[in-house]
């Protein structure tokens, strides 16, 4: 996927180093496909920040069960919360993980940084290779976020939320045209919110 | 094309928010143990999210009996079907995105 973004970089009419860039200071995967998306379409900062909150949301739960009380220093503690990804989660969630030593899990982390760095670069130094008569790459980040739906979708099983999703989509894309992003996301988070309320007061 | 201290600032904004999302919840587990609503969002959100994310991206696709919507339906399809078959995400992408590719790049 790193290779892709790193082609896209390129595809979107971006210098290739901003892969890099992306890659190494924002380390999220799904949220530099976005980025770069907002980006080309001057979105507000505003926009952008609230876009990456509510991408990222599900990042506050993996405090829960991160080992960050087996990291030592300062530096190495404030680096792995930093790189505290989908994929490192996953992997030190574990119960064996929980005895993990500090180096390990610094070098599993930085390990995970670098090969993502990597692979964004070479796809952005490849895509310069790629001919101008291929069109529609872009839609990499389409089929991208099409298997994180799917992925979450298999967790939950729940017919109606991507149906409310794709409502409040098409309302907010009506009223906002190319600003409606907040709009879409904050109606579908309010209806869950109400969802949850109205189904406690009933329980 | 955007200008570069935009782009570095976009940048910046979202791992300063992504990094918070990841550091600051370190100093509240115990209020996060406790809290009903919020373990309940992070468990729904995605998926909305997720499918809010696939429309935007496809949001200026013009809808109709042209190529571009033909390679729009083919390329979800089959990304959606490899990704039901083998939960392969990269197969899925590049398989998707190929379809759509070679729709595009004949018609045009």
């Amino acid at each position: 996927m790193g290779m892709a973004f790193g082609v896209l970089i390129v595809q979107a009419g971006l210098e290739w180093w901003w892969g890099p860039v992306f890659a190494a200071v924002i380390f999220a995967g799904s949220l530099e496909f976005l980025v770069l998306g907002l980006v080309t379409a001057t979105a507000p900062l505003a926009t952008i920040a609230g876009t990456a909150f509510l991408v990222n949301f599900r990042h506050a739960f993996y405090a829960l069960s991160f080992p960050l009380h087996r990291v030592q220093g300062r530096g190495r503690r404030a680096y792995s919360t930093f790189a505290l990804t989908d994929e490192a989660w996953a992997l030190t969630s574990s119960s064996v993980a929980q005895g993990w030593s500090s180096r390990r899990i610094f070098a599993l982390q930085s390990t995970f940084h670098l090969a993502w760095v990597s692979s964004v670069t070479v796809g952005g130094l490849a895509g310069n290779l790629i001919p101008d008569s291929v069109v529609g790459l872009d839609f990499a980040m389409s089929a991208f976020f099409l298997v994180l739906a799917l992925e979450a979708f298999v967790v939950r099983r729940s017919a109606p939320l991507p149906i409310v999703a794709l409502v409040c989509s098409l309302v907010s894309h009506l009223l906002f045209g190319d600003g409606m992003l907040p709009a879409a996301m904050g109606s579908f988070i309010f209806l869950v919110i109400l969802d949850f309320y109205a189904r406690r007061r009933r329980a | 094309m955007p200008d570069w201290p935009y782009i570095l600032a976009a940048v910046l904004v979202s791992a300063a928010i992504t990094w918070a999302l990841r550091a600051l919840p370190f100093l509240f587990i115990s209020r996060l143990r406790e809290s009903e609503l919020l373990p309940h969002l992070a468990a729904v959100m995605p998926v909305g999210i997720m499918t809010i994310l696939v429309f935007y991206t496809l949001r200026n696709t013009d809808v109709g009996t042209n190529p571009a919507t033909l390679a729009v339906a083919a390329g979800l399809a089959v990304t959606g079907a490899l990704h039901l078959w083998r939960r392969n995400a990269v197969l899925s992408v590049l398989g998707g995105t190929g379809v759509h590719v070679l729709i595009m790049s004949i018609s045009s």
